[in-house]
């Protein structure tokens, strides 16, 4: 259920209250009080910001470790394209999944080549399907949390279609079930991430029971080991070279370059995100067939748990799209036979899941945004943050909802501290009067 | 008596770059509130487009927006050249947007007639040389 698993976790012990995450959180998830932070479950969509600014790493992204495959009798590391655009510029992927088999995984399976098939299927949904216009694409995790909980409205433009990582696991397992003879349960499938949404999908995908993928492992933590792997390699390896578009989709624009509609962008980073959202609930998109939405501002490589430069890393992606993208992997005949076949389809309504409104019942609801609005005309409106929310409507909102006392705002303690010094102050010079004059009155 | 949250905003011509933010606040403050996400997306339809006749057409407006348990109001009076033919005016197609402004994605002559589609009840005043009101309201239920 949503709001009750997120993917990152605040460590008490670390956290010493600096507000870093507060202030970046685009959904304003997060509150400091007592000098710890916390989370507002409803609101969080695993965006991962958070993690990505906590100067002391308070802020846990929770994906798997290497012990939690150790059930499993076969692995397979499945890397998101965006991995290959974290090494040099002479590790190739087929070298990097030479090595991802050399540090312990018993095989490998390329997700670029599955975007590919993915945007195949793509086309073929934008040119044979009606639904409502522009559809939004559905692989960023935060994305769709985002619209599920701020644009319920939207939900049916979500396409459909399965993603490159679920697709890459199912077959990657249904090619070692019959190549080893195993069960599908004795596979692991792995995906190496670029950030902990990705991680929220496998736990709940949408649209389904399961994911294919059995669990996920940060590129931040995998890559010292691999760095230091491909750093003694001879650079030979038996994997054949990494073709094909589907290279380019972990960059903003990457699925929008393998679709030949003219009526498709691409747009990048949760502020840009929110406007086009904006316009399309608004009717102001009507024209547009497709948008590619990423979280992140550079999209996968430059996820919260990569590892380089995300700018340099889109360099490199770029590179290997003009060296190796413009030789097909897939058969477009082909894999139009499989959308026939409903391969790449996803079925089902996804759930809104609506941020608590001020109160259930309309009338209160109505009372209690009065009530907001009058307490933001009390505050200075500068959003400091100091008092743990992070704008000044935030704490308005967080004083009707009794989260807090509306002192706890320094500017309103301080007004009424001054207001109580000036009544203590005329007190005193009343009473310092009276008993003058009753001085008087006794020595006269 | 019921309870009524009553906001106003302030609404510039031909300021594109803030055209929109009154109907964006407004759906924020809507969807606080717990409306039904369907009558959120009509109010910010209509709004959004009332928000930028005034953009297009008029010097200035103050939007009047008032949210009751059970109607939800927007009353955008403006200051502007008014609009001769509200019957025209009303039909769909029929826009007077320059080509600039066309070009821009605005005024393809949808404005009114998308209003009246997504509220529940619509009335349009104007004087010629004055300016418009336009008045909308939808029904919560
Ligand atoms: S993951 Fe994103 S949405 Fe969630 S608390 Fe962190 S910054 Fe906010
Ligand atoms: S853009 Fe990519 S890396 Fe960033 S949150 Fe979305 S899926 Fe994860």
């Amino acid at each position: 259920m949503h709001g009750e698993f997120h993917t990152i976790k605040f460590v008490d012990d670390l956290c010493d209250g600096h507000m870093h995450c507060m202030r970046v959180c685009p959904t304003q998830a997060i509150r400091v009080r007592n000098q710890k932070a916390s989370l507002l479950d409803d609101r969080c969509i695993d965006c991962g910001e958070c993690v990505r600014v906590c100067p002391n790493n308070a802020i846990i992204a929770m994906t798997s470790s290497f012990k939690d495959f150790s059930k499993f009798k076969y692995t397979i590391a499945l890397p998101s394209p965006a991995f290959y655009a974290q090494f040099g510029k002479d590790t190739t992927p087929s070298l990097i999944l030479e090595s991802l088999k050399k540090i312990g995984f018993n095989d490998v399976y390329d997700v670029a080549c599955a975007s590919e098939a993915v945007s195949i299927a793509i086309q073929e949904y934008l040119d044979t399907n009606k639904s409502p216009r522009p559809l939004i694409s559905s692989f960023c995790p935060a994305i769709v949390q985002l619209i599920q909980i701020r644009y319920p409205n939207l939900l049916d433009h979500l396409i459909p279609i399965e993603s490159p990582m679920e697709i890459a696991a199912r077959e990657a397992k249904n090619l070692k079930m019959k190549e080893t003879g195993l069960k599908a349960s004795e596979i692991g499938a792995i995906y190496i991430t670029p950030c902990p949404a990705k991680m929220l999908s496998i736990k709940n995908p949408l649209r389904k029971k399961h994911s294919f993928i059995d669990g996920a492992i940060a590129m931040r933590d995998i890559y010292p080991t691999l760095l230091q792997t491909i750093s003694q390699s001879n650079g030979n390896h038996d994997i054949k070279d990494i073709q094909g578009l589907g290279l380019g989709w972990p960059i903003v624009g990457g699925q929008v370059a393998c679709l030949k509609a003219e009526d498709c962008f691409a747009v990048g980073g949760l502020t840009d995100t929110v406007r086009i959202l904006e316009d399309i609930e608004n009717d102001r998109l009507k024209d547009i067939q497709y948008v590619e939405c990423h979280s992140c501002p550079t999209a996968c490589v430059g996820g919260t748990l990569t590892v380089e430069n995300p700018y340099i890393a889109r360099g490199r992606v770029l590179r290997m799209v003009e060296k190796y993208g413009l030789i097909p992997c897939q058969n477009r005949e082909k894999i139009r036979g499989l959308y026939q076949k409903n391969f790449f389809s996803l079925i089902g309504k996804i759930s809104p899941h609506p941020v608590q409104p001020l109160d259930e019942e309309i009338s209160r609801a109505i009372e209690k945004m009065q009530k907001k609005q009058d307490i933001h005309d009390k505050l200075p409106k500068i959003d400091c943050g100091a008092c743990g929310s992070p704008t000044c409507l935030a704490f308005a909102e967080d004083v009707v909802l009794e989260r807090v006392m509306l002192d706890d705002c320094i500017f309103v303690a301080i007004k009424k501290f001054e207001k109580l010094s000036s009544d203590l102050l005329e007190t005193v010079l009343r009473h310092s009067e009276k008993i003058n004059s009753n001085i008087k009155m006794i020595t006269s | 008596m019921d309870n009524t949250f009553l906001q106003t905003f302030k609404i510039q011509g031909g300021n594109i770059y803030n055209a929109g933010k009154a109907s964006t606040e407004i759906k924020a403050i809507l969807k606080q509130l717990g409306i039904n996400a369907r009558i959120v997306r009509r109010v910010a339809i209509a709004s959004y487009e009332a928000e930028m006749n005034v953009v297009m057409y008029a010097k200035q407006a103050t939007l009047t927006f008032e949210v009751s348990p059970s109607q939800i109001s927007i009353i955008v009076d403006d200051e502007g050249p008014g609009i001769p033919d509200v019957s025209l005016a009303m039909q769909e197609g029929f826009s007077t947007a320059t080509r600039e402004m066309r070009e821009m994605g605005f005024g393809a002559g949808m404005g009114l007639p998308n209003i009246k589609k997504n509220s529940d009840y619509l009335k349009i005043e104007s004087v010629i040389g004055k300016g418009t009101k336009v008045i909308i309201t939808l029904n919560v239920n």
